[in-house]
């Protein structure tokens, strides 16, 4: 899987995109801003459902000049920073040990294959429950959805390295920690940063979930507020802005992963191309 | 034989653990919330033989609708993009726009457009479930095998034959995998678009037992839901398994020759 994955990136070459590819770009969401401009204002649909762009944009210029979308904007962030950064530990943490043990990790592989798939949202009754609409009740979603890309990226990583330079440590007695700093975090790295990527996005949807259906506080609560009020093109915005976060989310930690790595062969490569 | 004992032993030796320190831990609780697990066992049967036709069933046939028509709709968008550089760089950033959009976040709109019924559940489903396929699709066509691609120009391989042979057998592997991340987000949806002012459904059931404290129940149901991920999860990998036979059994023998 790993190596079709390479092949087509390394093929692609993502160097820095060309003036007419940026061009393309701004061309395509100029297009897309002006179908659901016209949809609303040709009578396709109801304004009263889909209100045109204009109309979406000077409700989110009104939002932003609120102190409470501000306020909500740092709560999401905060779920989200915070839910990620723990799970993120953890899922690091488990996955060394489980991952340097060949023993442990044929144990633990039928569990984690089983707690897995356990959607994550079956866990709002609980965080309801337990914590009400509160950080906490965000937290926990968070925290159980983005633990598991870690965790099984930390494994394969740890589980990837060379045996022969696992064996020249052992020969040479290197301590346990300069094994884990020059051996096992160096071939895991790439591996962790992957799982991170993947944690990041689960994380923002499960934020936004939260605070959607539990009504913690934040972006999630304020489009269901605009929903229940019908203020329509404010609960456009909002999805705007959410939309934007993830967007944010995705190319930040694309770049993160290509600082982090960037003494690594595959992305001393990719620029090379 | 032996060793086919241990690694069955091996894969049911922890859960089984886990399973009896929760039965044994839970035993004399006397919290509300979090009641003995054989309180939840004795509910799980009552519970569901009442709403299994009216709730669980209906359920699982907007997931797997929902579910199909993501697949589909990711691949016959995926292909044309990912064989059209241009179009794919006209499109990309927008497409980046709504993919970042958390799925869940949509369900107000679709709740405003189409109402509460089934076919809002179903384009929530198809809108969160579309976007691995569909990226996934286009890095795989993307990737396809130059020197196959030039072949198939060759001997006049063109049409849906190329299509057929050449695009979506090339990306299958690729597709596969956008299948499995879309299968987990698909069930999330499920639950999400039911919780949702609804009045059927497993994710309805289980926050209407929450609100009604019926605590045993709601914990019933969410071993059921727990139950459905696996069990989905499961399916896919033998189709899986199946579907690219021919895949894995050329990268073992790649393997064997390296």
């Amino acid at each position: 899987m790993t190596r079709v994955r390479h092949a087509g990136r390394r093929r692609a070459g993502r160097s820095t995109p060309s003036l007419p590819r940026i061009g393309l770009g701004v061309l395509g969401i100029a297009g897309v801003a002006a179908v659901f401009e016209l949809i609303p204002r040709a009578g396709l649909v109801s304004p009263r459902f889909l209100p045109p762009t204009s109309a979406m944009l000077e409700a989110l210029g009104r939002e932003a000049a609120t102190a409470a979308f501000w306020r909500a904007l740092l709560d999401t962030a905060r779920g989200w920073a915070l839910g990620l950064a723990i799970a993120v530990a953890a899922g690091a943490v488990a996955g060394v040990v489980i991952g340097s043990r060949r023993g442990l990790r044929a144990a633990t592989a039928s569990t984690i294959e089983f707690l897995r798939p356990i959607p994550s949202v079956a866990l709002i009754p609980v965080a309801m429950l337990l914590y009400g609409a509160q950080l906490r009740s965000t937290l926990l979603l968070v925290v159980y959805a983005s633990f598991w890309p870690v965790l099984l990226q930390v494994i394969d990583g740890v589980a990837d390295v060379d045996p022969v330079a696992r064996d020249t440590a052992l020969s040479y007695r290197l301590s346990r920690w300069v094994t884990i700093r020059h051996l096992i975090l160096p071939t895991a790295l790439p591996y962790l940063m992957t799982g991170v990527r993947l944690s990041a996005a689960v994380a923002l949807i499960l934020a936004i979930t939260a605070e959607l259906v539990i009504g913690a506080p934040g972006l999630g609560h304020e489009i269901e507020v605009a929903r229940v009020s019908s203020a329509v093109p404010l609960l456009y915005a909002l999805i705007f802005v959410v939309g934007l976060l993830g967007v944010a989310v995705n190319v930040g930690f694309r770049a993160l992963e290509r600082r982090v790595l960037a003494w690594h062969p595959s992305v001393r490569r990719e620029a090379a191309a | 034989m032996t060793r086919a004992l241990r690694s069955l032993a091996r894969a049911l030796g922890l859960p089984a653990v886990l399973f009896a320190v929760w039965w044994l831990v839970s035993a004399g609780s006397k919290s509300f919330y979090l009641p003995p697990l054989r309180a939840i066992l004795d509910a799980f049967g009552p519970t569901w033989s009442s709403r299994w036709a009216s709730d669980v069933l209906p359920s699982i046939g907007r997931l797997l609708i929902g579910y199909a028509g993501a697949v589909i709709a990711g691949v016959a968008l995926g292909v044309p993009l990912g064989g059209r550089p241009r179009l794919r760089a006209a499109l990309e950033p927008a497409l980046e726009l709504f993919r970042a959009i958390p799925p869940p976040a949509l369900v107000p709109v679709f709740m405003l457009l189409f109402g509460i019924g089934t076919p809002m559940k179903l384009l929530v489903i198809v809108s969160g479930a579309v976007w691995p396929v569909l990226l996934n699709t286009i890095e795989g066509v993307r990737a396809v095998d130059e020197v196959l691609s030039d072949t198939c120009q060759s001997y006049g391989i063109t049409g849906l034959t190329r299509l057929r042979v050449l695009v979506l057998r090339g990306a299958s592997p690729q597709i596969v995998t956008g299948m499995r991340q879309a299968l987990s987000i698909a069930i999330i949806l499920m639950v999400i678009s039911e919780m949702f002012a609804s009045s059927s459904g497993l994710g309805y059931a289980i926050v209407d037992f929450q609100r009604a404290f019926s605590i045993p129940q709601m914990w019933s149901g969410i071993l059921l839901l727990g139950a459905l991920g696996v069990v989905l999860s499961l399916g896919f990998g033998v189709f899986e398994a199946r579907a690219l036979r021919w895949y894995h059994g050329q990268r073992s023998a790649h393997r064997e020759d390296g």
